[in-house]
């Protein structure tokens, strides 16, 4: 008798804990979500850094809208812990949803957001699957097919006769997606692709295998559309065995700089494909890169770009849109749906973004290669 | 065995089932009347899971006493056969909980078949050596699902395996109107989640009839027999390896009925997500709960689930109160003085059954 008591004490006890889901007054509600804790934690605290600041902003300007924003951690889980860290979003009262951060996350929320009708914009889940067949879903990112076909159009226009390897991580829809329509793309344009190698999250620590294949092939050209932790491996023991191809990444490129321990002699030389450069000249990116030295002691990456962006797309949609902070989340969803397409943005990861139905953005994307440290243009 | 002694263990089973069943009534009453929140509720279902879970591998772990490191592994199976299962037969089976709890017997079966697989090598060998090998092919399991492609059109079941890497869901040539199932390392992609809550609690009533009553049976004192002192329990007659291959048999299935449920309650999960730090999430839960306690697995669970989710108020040291709650938890369960104390309290309200005495 006593432990079915204390059960049900406990339950009750916690569960009695509940909030009712309050909306502000005069304020949106934007929640943020990604991994805050966890391997890809730099992830989501740069976006959320980033948002707070472009939040603080526009609290402080002489806008009409204004906001307040929590970021939950969701550990860049796809199944429970994702939507676990959406529902707290939720019961605080969320009425915008900037994120998820990672693209995992981000096609399990966004199947349970388009099902309530919650308006999300992704600052960097590139998967098409996050936004396909869902209208509520738009991403401030290229989508991996995207980066794809821009990589095989750059090297046929920059790398003409170039022997191309690929190595790619295929448990991971972002890699995967993008090494997908790189190929095909490849194909189209008549670049020749000699090596395809794979590599998952457990085998991510060597890749002597795949480097001696894409050597033994006559690679001269290797792409790496993976994230910059384990391209840093393959860039060292590329190194070690001597083999010294053009090292062309994406935007997960972007970081490779700021790894610990790493010796970023190594990254001179690599091209990347980024919408975001930290040393563009432009007045807006100035201001910001400033102002997050200034808070956070780091020069943002693209993943703080996006994050910063997505709080003023946000802003401009719901201006377009005449929405009131006393709506209620699916109403907001409702009418940003059809100004998201209407809208032109000016950002610092590229001007005047626009936006298709399906929820993929629209920008130039800019080719960087690193030379002395920093990112310049080729 | 005496009647006394019977009546005592039918009593705790009884109170197990009767704390069970309360707890669903309260919560759905409470549920029902809107006082649980989107968080709260969201919890029950994977709560409901790793009930399961915990409850199955008590019975590897603290009844039959073999330290198994892969039980995340029949929960993957589980999950993945259950959700082809269900989104399979979406077009033939039109009631969402018909499916489900055809998913969750074929998640069963699976994972028996698989438990039984695994369990011919594995059950050969004692302690540290098992261990390691139970881990290894929790791990194996996880790569080999990472290399499934499934997908259904109205010509049938498309199932490609993607060893080397080169292939895609494209490779699988889907008639129009046909449903990609399982990308590869991506796992379950748009998977109708019909879970419920409901169903969770009649699952976790189902594990507790199975291993209560094969605890209690001939059976079950003849695995208890093995897990004391396995050379005793050969010398008078006991078929070791049968009994041993019984409860591991069992725990498998449980733990694939368990998997169906939790695959079915995301609308995508990735066989990562089953790796070595599930089935340790899942053995932490049994440990604390007490070795050979049910209850205690019960209870330990739905603490241990909720603790991270409450300590989101900490933000980004959420993760670190977890573990320093954890080794203080530990800690103090194990402290003679507080055991001698609940002892004590337990013998003052006549309710001391042995199996708790020889299980701490």
């Amino acid at each position: 008798m006593k432990k079915s008591l204390a059960l049900i004490l406990a339950l009750t006890l916690v569960f009695a804990l509940a909030a009712p889901a309050a909306f502000a007054d005069g304020t949106f509600k934007i929640g943020g979500q990604g991994p805050l804790t966890g391997g890809a934690a730099i992830y989501g605290n740069a976006v959320m850094n980033a948002a707070q600041i472009a939040v603080d902003e526009i609290n402080a300007s002489d806008s009409a809208i204004k906001f307040e924003f929590q970021a939950q951690d969701d550990e860049a889980d796809s199944g429970d812990k994702a939507i676990n860290a959406y529902n707290t979003l939720m019961d605080w009262g969320m009425q915008i949803l900037l994120g998820p951060v990672t693209s995992g996350s981000g096609i399990t929320v966004a199947a349970q957001a388009y099902d309530e009708r919650t308006f999300l914009l992704t600052p960097s889940g590139s998967s098409v699957d996050l936004i396909a067949d869902k209208d509520n879903a738009f991403q401030v990112c290229f989508t991996d097919p995207n980066q794809g076909i821009a990589s095989a159009d750059y090297f046929a226009d920059n790398f003409a006769g170039a022997k191309v390897a690929v190595i790619y991580r295929n448990d991971d829809a972002y890699s995967q997606g993008i090494r997908d329509t790189f190929v095909k793309e490849a194909e189209a344009k008549g670049v020749s692709v000699v090596y395809e190698g794979t590599f998952t999250d457990a085998t991510s620590t060597d890749f002597n295998v795949q480097l001696t294949a894409a050597r033994d092939a006559g690679a001269d050209l290797l792409f790496l559309p993976i994230y910059y932790t384990p391209a840093s491996v393959i860039l060292q023991q590329a190194n070690q065995m001597g083999y010294k191809p053009t090292f062309f990444g994406v935007d997960g490129m972007d970081g490779i700089l700021t790894v610990e321990n790493f010796d970023t002699s190594l990254a001179e030389g690599v091209y990347l494909l980024t919408p975001f450069s930290a040393d563009a000249e432009d007045a807006r990116t100035q201001a910001f890169v400033a102002e997050y030295q200034k808070r956070y002691g780091e020069i943002p990456n693209q993943f703080a770009a996006d994050g910063y962006d997505a709080v003023y797309i946000i802003k401009a949609a719901l201006e377009a849109a005449n929405c009131t902070p006393d709506m209620s989340p699916a109403d907001i969803c409702e009418a940003v749906i059809p100004v998201m397409t209407t809208l032109k943005v000016d950002g610092v990861t590229g001007e005047g973004m626009t936006w298709a139905a399906t929820g993929e953005v629209s920008k130039a994307p800019m080719a960087i290669v690193i030379k002395d440290g920093a990112y310049v243009t080729p | 065995m005496n009647m006394k002694r019977y009546f005592k263990d039918a009593r705790a089973d009884l109170l197990t089932y009767a704390g069970v069943i309360i707890a669903f009534l309260v919560i759905s009453a409470m549920k029902g009347n809107g006082m649980l929140n989107r968080s709260q509720t969201g919890l029950l279902v994977p709560i409901c899971c790793y009930i399961v879970m915990a409850v199955s591998l008590n019975l590897t772990v603290g009844i039959l006493g073999d330290l198994s490191l892969g039980h995340a592994g029949f929960m993957s199976v589980g999950a993945f056969s259950g959700v082809i299962t269900a989104m399979g037969l979406m077009n033939v089976i039109p009631s969402a909980p018909m499916r489900l709890a055809l998913a969750m017997v074929v998640g069963a079966l699976c994972a028996a078949i698989v438990g039984f697989l695994v369990g011919i090598p594995v059950l050969r060998l004692n302690g540290d050596y098992l261990a390691i090998v139970t881990l290894a092919f929790g791990e194996i399991i996880k790569e080999l699902i990472t290399c499934l492609i499934v997908g259904v059109d109205s010509k049938g079941l498309h199932v490609i395996f993607n060893v080397n890497g080169s292939k895609t869901a494209n490779d699988l040539t889907l008639l129009d109107g046909g449903r990609i199932i399982i990308k590869g390392a991506q796992g379950a992609t748009g998977t109708k989640t019909i879970a419920t809550f409901t169903a969770g609690f009649i699952l976790i009533m189902i594990t507790l009839v199975i291993v209560q009553n094969l605890v209690r049976s001939r059976h079950g004192r003849a695995i208890m027999a093995v897990r004391d002192n396995r050379i005793a329990a050969d010398s008078v007659g006991i078929p070791v390896t049968k009994y041993k291959m019984m409860a591991f048999v069992t725990s498998a299935s449980l733990a694939g009925a368990a998997g169906a449920l939790f695959g079915l309650n995301y609308s995508n999960l990735a066989a990562a997500k089953f790796d070595f730090n599930t089935s340790i999430l899942v053995l932490v839960f049994v440990v604390l709960g007490g070795l050979g306690n049910i209850w205690g697995s019960i209870i330990a669970t739905v603490i241990l689930y909720i603790l991270p989710e409450a300590l989101r108020g900490f933000s980004t040291y959420r993760m670190l109160i977890y573990a320093i709650v954890l080794i203080v938890v530990m800690l103090t369960t194990n402290n003679p003085i507080l055991k001698n104390y609940f002892a004590s309290l337990r013998s003052k309200f006549g309710k001391n059954s042995e199996k708790e005495a020889s299980a701490s």
